[in-house]
């Protein structure tokens, strides 16, 4: 029982611990600058097709995260 | 007792009535009362659009054809937008037309700024001399500005043929030049703000950081370097936050200087969009291209505000 405890226990900290905005938010804001990098970028139509999913993404993700504990 | 409860009611129903209840009101409601009505305007004038756009953005929906059924097109105006080399050439036109302005701008600004902040004769006087073209309304800046421009009559030419005997020079007419053209006005214009917001940074800083780096025999550079810079930093960012948000919306200025052209070199993304949306009146296609320029400038602004609080911690 101790020991389920203590891995419930553990796991929630790693959670939590992942869950943290600082590297959140630093992954959404790379997200949002590799996008538009993409769409400005004057080398590949391919990449310009998926740069706004990319920013998208990133936005709305930094949006979530940045409601996250910090 | 039945008598008088028909007198008092009346008498509560009136404008004592309602002071009386709202003294009864808790701060918390009495506080919503009176930001309901600017969150109404708010979300009449702001929210509202910004729904409808995103809900346009999925239709075709025609602005000047208001009696057409509206039909639902999922993400082909997406698709179509992410598809065309056309609007990709408009973005790598804006993203080029902001970097340059930024760069210069800033350099400009920040140099003006620290010439400023000395104490020198008419420094006052020069101050709002150097002000006076923010204050003016861009589509004004850009008419005169095809005056100045002007290869036969304008003073620009004969400034710089005073200087380099190059002939009449056409900045709107020329391919090469007009790209420029437009960013040396924006740089007249725009480069007043930058300077105001770094000299209100440069007057933040107390004069005794100064006087203690130059006991410790600190040089101008180590001066500039390690006291100006960093606490003038979040001014700065927060004047390229502005000036890159709004560049990236440019339109009424460069309409008027170039309308977008020769062909399409100066056609920016915002001058595009206006074309799609009231000169071909694909109102749901430009409603797609509004949302990306929108997520696109959003996107940017949130990570700039976040490099902001991390730089003023």
């Amino acid at each position: 029982m101790t020991i389920d405890n203590a891995n419930t226990n553990g796991a929630g900290r790693k959670r939590r611990g992942w869950v943290r905005r600082g590297p959140c938010e630093t992954a959404a804001a790379v997200l949002i600058v590799a996008g538009i990098a993409m769409m400005m970028q004057p080398f590949s139509m391919l990449l310009y097709g998926y740069s706004f999913v990319t920013i998208l993404t990133g936005t709305l993700g930094f949006v979530v995260v940045s409601h996250f504990p910090k | 007792m039945a008598s008088t409860t028909p007198q008092a009611q009346p008498a509560a129903r009136g404008p004592r009535g309602f002071w009386m209840r709202a003294s009864t009101l808790s701060d918390r409601a009495l506080a919503w009362l009176c930001i309901a009505p600017t969150i109404a305007l708010l979300l009449a004038i702001n929210i509202f659009p910004l729904l409808w756009t995103i809900y346009l953005s999925f239709t075709n929906y025609r602005a000047n054809q208001p009696g057409r059924e509206i039909k639902w097109v999922g993400l082909k105006n997406y698709k179509r937008i992410l598809g065309s080399e056309d609007i990709w050439g408009y973005m790598q036109t804006t993203a080029s037309f902001v970097c340059t302005t930024m760069i210069i701008q800033t350099a400009l600004g920040l140099g003006l700024a620290l010439l400023i902040n000395r104490n020198f004769r008419g420094h006052g006087f020069w101050t709002t001399v150097i002000l006076i073209p923010m204050m003016l309304t861009p589509a004004v800046v850009g008419t005169f500005w095809t005056y100045i421009y002007q290869p036969q009559t304008g003073i620009f030419s004969y400034i710089v043929n005073f200087f380099a005997d190059v002939g009449p020079l056409d900045m709107i007419g020329s391919v090469a030049m007009a790209p420029w053209a437009i960013v040396i006005v924006d740089t007249w214009m725009w480069t007043p703000y930058i300077m105001l917001l770094c000299l209100a940074g440069l007057r933040s800083i107390p004069p005794y950081l100064y006087e203690a780096a130059e006991i410790d025999r600190a040089n101008a550079w180590q001066k500039f370097r390690y006291i100006t810079l960093p606490r003038i930093m979040p001014f700065l960012m927060l004047a390229v936050l502005f000036r890159g948000m709004e560049n990236v919306k440019m339109f009424d200025m460069v309409v008027e200087l170039t309308s977008g052209g020769p062909g399409s070199v100066t056609e920016l993304a915002s001058i595009n969009l206006k074309r799609e949306a009231f000169e071909k009146w694909k109102t749901g296609y430009s409603s797609a291209f509004a949302v990306i320029l929108f997520v696109t400038v959003f996107g940017l602004g949130s990570i700039y505000v976040k490099a902001l609080n991390r730089v003023k911690s």
